[in-house]
């Protein structure tokens, strides 16, 4: 992402925002609520679009609406805050749906796959449910099953465990720690603390739509160097 | 003219009802759900052109919308076959359809407006294209929300059919003046029954529209 910005009206979201990701890494990106975290991350698939500035993949650039998007998002996986199964779908459609429509695999190798990636995640018993019947962590786990079906080259998560029960976030964070060992990229909007020590390789702070700091997670929790990041810090290190 | 010759010539234009009302059906939500998914689409003109068109046959007497289908159509000599009935029952289908399907696009409208946001983005995160997005998972949970009002759209359809009746065409209400005109003494009778063989079939389908709500329910 080189010099993006992005305005809501009068409101700045993001301010001169760069950042490169290489691939197999994992960026955590945290902050103050409405900082532009959340933004940033969806103008990564273009979900938000942007005022100016670049944003590539793979060195090629998001193209505009249509089916060339389309493409680029496939081989981008998103996990939402609110899961966003498909609720007349059950698990198992949810997940075999992008590789039937978009990769165009056989219904009987994409449920293959698809309950590989559910065993995964630990759900696969669940394949025949609808998404209400299931618990918000269950849920969730899906989605990233979902989103895997794709074999996406990078996964975004926009702070896939905000709306969990806290009993049922460390189940969503195991799966995310699994994947960032395998060597996935990610990039993962969160205020999970300790799943930034855990997983990140960098740590992006962000604060009033801008990157205020870049660190490896060790030195950005031990010793961060500006001002708003030691605020933050403070204010939620001390619960 | 006895009893039995009466219930036929009546089930005869009840048939003829059936007949313009299914076809009408099929037509309607076809073109309904085209409609409907222009109305949503990110192109400008299909979004105009879906308005336009629901602005204008929407506020048209359904009676006037038959009138140009049966006298416009074939004063342009667009004519579907060579029985003059056969083609009165295509003008009165197709009135009917470009008619009822305003009323089914609006209610799938209202239908797309209650589905949350987030289903769409996940759709399109997932690299589905608007087309796909909206066939696989936008208009198939907007389908299911509106049930009960597109319930309503269809009977006030069933009833919409009476009016091809004065467009040469052989449904219920054809029938009954004809019972009438054979049978002046049996009016009252004649009129009942053919009021009970439109409060029957709407009846049936209020039933399947209530089996099809129960059935078809997303759980949130």
């Amino acid at each position: 992402m080189v010099d993006v910005e992005k305005h809501y009206g009068d409101f700045h979201a993001l301010k001169h925002v760069n950042l490169d990701v290489q691939h197999g890494e994992v960026v955590v990106v945290i902050g103050p609520s409405g900082s532009g975290k959340s933004t940033l991350c969806r103008t990564i698939n273009r979900l938000e679009t942007i005022t100016s500035g670049t944003i590539t993949i793979d060195g090629k650039e998001l193209p505009a609406e249509g089916a060339e998007l389309a493409a680029l998002r496939s081989d981008v996986g998103m996990v939402f805050q609110s899961f966003n199964l498909f609720s007349h779908k059950t698990i198992l459609e949810n997940v075999t749906l992008g590789p039937i429509k978009v990769r165009k695999l056989s219904r009987a190798q994409a449920e293959e796959q698809a309950m590989t990636l559910l065993e995964r995640v630990g759900v696969a018993h669940q394949a025949d449910k609808y998404p209400a019947q299931l618990s918000g962590g269950q849920q969730q786990r899906v989605a990233i099953a979902r989103a895997l079906a794709m074999k996406p080259k990078v996964m975004l998560f926009d702070e896939p465990t905000s709306a969990l029960d806290p009993e049922m976030i460390n189940e969503v964070l195991d799966v995310m720690v699994e994947l960032a060992k395998d060597g996935m990229t990610m990039v993962v909007v969160t205020h999970e603390m300790g799943f930034a020590r855990k997983a990140a390789n960098r740590v992006v702070f962000m604060s009033d739509g801008e990157i205020v700091e870049v660190d490896e997670p060790e030195e950005f929790f031990t010793n961060p160097k500006s001002d708003r990041a030691k605020d933050f810090l403070s204010k939620i290190l001390t619960h | 003219m006895d009893l039995p010759e009466l219930l036929r010539l009546f089930f005869s234009g009840m048939w003829g009802t059936l007949e313009l009302f299914f076809v009408a059906l099929i037509g309607s939500f076809v073109l309904g759900t085209i409609l409907a998914g222009m109305r949503v689409s990110p192109t400008p003109v299909l979004r105009i052109a879906a308005s336009t068109y629901i602005n204008v046959v929407r506020n048209t007497p359904l009676t006037l919308v038959m009138f140009f289908c049966a006298f416009g159509l074939p004063f342009l000599d667009i004519r579907f076959g060579a029985s003059s009935s056969f083609n009165s029952f295509i003008y009165a289908s197709i009135a009917l359809t470009a008619y009822t399907a305003c009323f089914v696009a609006e209610t799938l409208k209202s239908g797309i407006a209650t589905i949350p946001v987030g289903q769409a983005e996940a759709a399109r995160a997932v690299g589905l294209t608007f087309g796909q997005t909206l066939g696989e998972v936008i208009l198939p949970q907007a389908f299911r929300t509106v049930i009960p009002p597109l319930g309503s759209v269809i009977i006030a359809m069933l009833k919409n059919t009476s009016i091809a009746s004065a467009f040469n065409n052989r449904e219920l209400i054809s029938a009954m003046r004809n019972a009438i005109e054979l049978r002046g003494d049996l009016v009252i009778p004649i009129l009942f029954g053919t009021a009970l063989g439109y409060l029957l079939l709407a009846l049936i389908l209020g039933r399947v529209f209530d089996y099809l709500e129960r059935k078809l329910v997303i759980l949130r």
